[in-house]
């Protein structure tokens, strides 16, 4: 060969590798791209199959995910590996050690017929003209492996396109474990949300309990908790609080009693009217029912003020601290509503239930007195809206019954109630200011 | 049956011609991909890619075009790229793809087999 045409050869040589390496980076480019765009997984896994075989020309190869759990590579994406091919390829301990050991760098498949895997596998790789593997290892942990077959020149792989290879297992490695962390911190977050679920469950099942204990004491209003917690649940949705306050406010009702605990059974059940020391020991309940609360970390703060509260009236001569309107805690406002209502339509020793239209003229002329009015208003709202149709649930029918609901009527007093009311009172301007 | 990519010719062995965008990429490129796959699968034993629109092929486009020549070869046709320009068949000759298809540049007429 002359030297003119050793010059001729080595120049092409140059520009062959110039193209080469120019149409390399770029897919590695295109490829850092794709994966630090962070679209679909599943759309990022099989864009960078194409990019890897599309790099060096190669005519079939796959790209698998690790699952540590079953100790499988699972395909995510296969090129000209046929319909054959298995869709997870299981690994033995001697097998995930040796990867790890190996570190990211490609496996010639002929010369690893040591190993388990490779051993299993062998038809499998010798059908569909595997040659390389690179085991993705990020941090220390194999995430994945890309398994490559022939290249289109039939010439074996150089060190150069190992190299590229590598540099590129590394973005698809780093988007696999990206995507595997993403998995465990929704596993997780999801674990935490069933843990908060069940304790929720758990404390509403106990206050519920505790709502039940404190009804038994009491033979004539018995399920007099579950309906004040069913009433304030009501006004509280009315008012158009959120989900967590209308529980909170079913919570207060459910517990707003639990101070009868302490009160002696005879007091609590007298088929009489009782005297003076036997009300003064009564009246201890909403106090006693503070001091029972308190301790415990509700998840709504306001549930001690309601049972301590609830006997308040806007008027100041209420119990047990004659507390004046804006004094009063809203909470304990509305169980007192929800209280005094069940009270007047529920039998006591010594009265019969009071009939509907009576009760609704009595929270009328109390609105502003006893009740905050904008309470009595969402209470109306809430039963005429049952009566209407508007709302679904029948709860007012079930917790008083058909007769009550039925009153003939009932709908029209209830729409008159509600024009008469004022938004505020009189007293409640003057209490306080 | 002809399609946004594919024109019938209308010669006893069966030959069917897609032709390739103007940028072959993931998106084009998967759409001629199942083209070809359904001509081959009508029964086609030429399958022609005309690149007489193509500029640039990338990565990806190679990636598909070994799909596409993958396909053809189970299923015993041959592939033809035709108007292929000067660039692409560069990269076509540098990656081996040249090896298993026959290319035919814009620049001439001449068909250049490589395989027989």
């Amino acid at each position: 060969m002359k030297i003119q045409d050793f010059r001729q050869v080595n120049l092409r040589e140059v520009a062959e590798n110039k193209n080469k390496i120019v149409h390399t980076f770029g897919a590695l480019a295109e490829l850092g791209y794709e994966v630090a765009n962070k679209g679909n997984f599943q759309e990022t896994i099989r864009t960078s199959l194409h990019l890897v075989l599309g790099s060096l020309g190669i005519m079939r190869g796959g790209v698998a995910r690790y699952s540590r759990f079953e100790h499988e590579l699972n395909m995510l994406a296969v090129r000209g590996l046929g319909e054959n091919f298995p869709l997870s390829l299981s690994l033995c301990y001697e097998d995930e050690r040796q990867f790890l050991t190996n570190g990211l760098h490609p496996i010639e498949i002929c010369k690893a017929s040591v190993l388990p895997f490779f051993q299993v596998y062998d038809r499998t790789f010798e059908t569909t003209r595997l040659q390389l593997m690179l085991p993705l290892v990020i941090r220390d942990e194999t995430v994945g492996a890309v398994v490559l077959g022939e290249k289109a020149t039939g010439e074996p792989y150089t060190s150069y396109d190992k190299e590229i290879i590598c540099a590129m297992g590394r973005h698809i490695g780093g988007a696999i474990a990206q995507r595997n962390m993403l998995a465990e911190l929704e596993r997780r977050s999801d674990e935490n949300r069933k843990l908060y679920e069940n304790l929720h469950m758990t404390y509403n099942d106990t206050v519920q309990a505790f709502a039940a204990a404190i009804d038994c004491k009491d033979k004539y209003t018995e399920g007099h908790s579950v309906r004040v917690g069913k009433y304030s649940e009501i006004i509280g949705t009315e008012l158009g609080w959120g989900e967590d306050e209308v529980e909170g406010a079913a919570v207060a009702g459910y517990l707003h009693d639990v101070g009868k605990l302490t009160v002696e059974r005879k007091i609590i059940n007298a088929p009489y009217r009782i005297n003076a020391k036997e009300s003064a020991e009564l009246n201890k309940h909403p106090a006693i029912g503070f001091e029972i609360l308190s301790p415990i970390h509700h998840p709504y703060t306001d549930v001690p003020l309601a049972a301590k509260y609830h006997h308040e009236r806007l008027d100041g001569h209420g119990y047990p601290d004659g507390l004046y309107d804006r004094q009063i805690p809203y909470i304990a406002k509305i169980v007192n509503l929800a209280d005094s209502f069940d009270a007047m339509t529920t039998d006591r020793p010594y009265r019969r239930r009071r009939p509907a239209n009576e009760v609704f003229e009595d929270l009328q002329r109390n609105s502003g007195k006893q009740f905050a009015p904008e309470i009595v208003s969402a209470f109306f709202r809430g039963m005429l809206k049952e009566l209407n149709g508007e709302s679904k649930k029948k709860e007012f029918r079930k917790l008083l019954g058909r007769e009550f609901m039925e009153t003939e009527g009932l709908a029209i007093s209830l729409k008159n109630a509600l024009n008469g009311m004022m938004p505020t009172s009189k007293l409640t301007m003057i209490g306080l200011d | 049956m002809e399609t946004q990519f594919t024109r019938a010719v209308p010669t006893e062995n069966k030959t069917a011609v897609v032709f390739a965008g103007d940028y072959l990429n993931k998106l084009t490129g998967e759409k001629i991909e199942r083209e070809c796959k359904l001509r081959l699968d009508e029964g086609c034993t030429e399958l022609v890619v005309n690149f007489s629109q193509t500029e640039i092929v990338n990565s990806i486009g190679v990636s598909i075009l070994l799909g596409v020549i993958d396909s053809a070869a189970n299923a015993g046709a041959r592939v033809i790229f035709s108007e292929v320009n000067e660039d692409t068949v560069e990269l076509f000759d540098m990656l081996g793809v040249s090896k298993h298809a026959a290319i035919v540049k814009t620049t001439s007429n001449e068909r250049r087999t490589t395989i027989e």
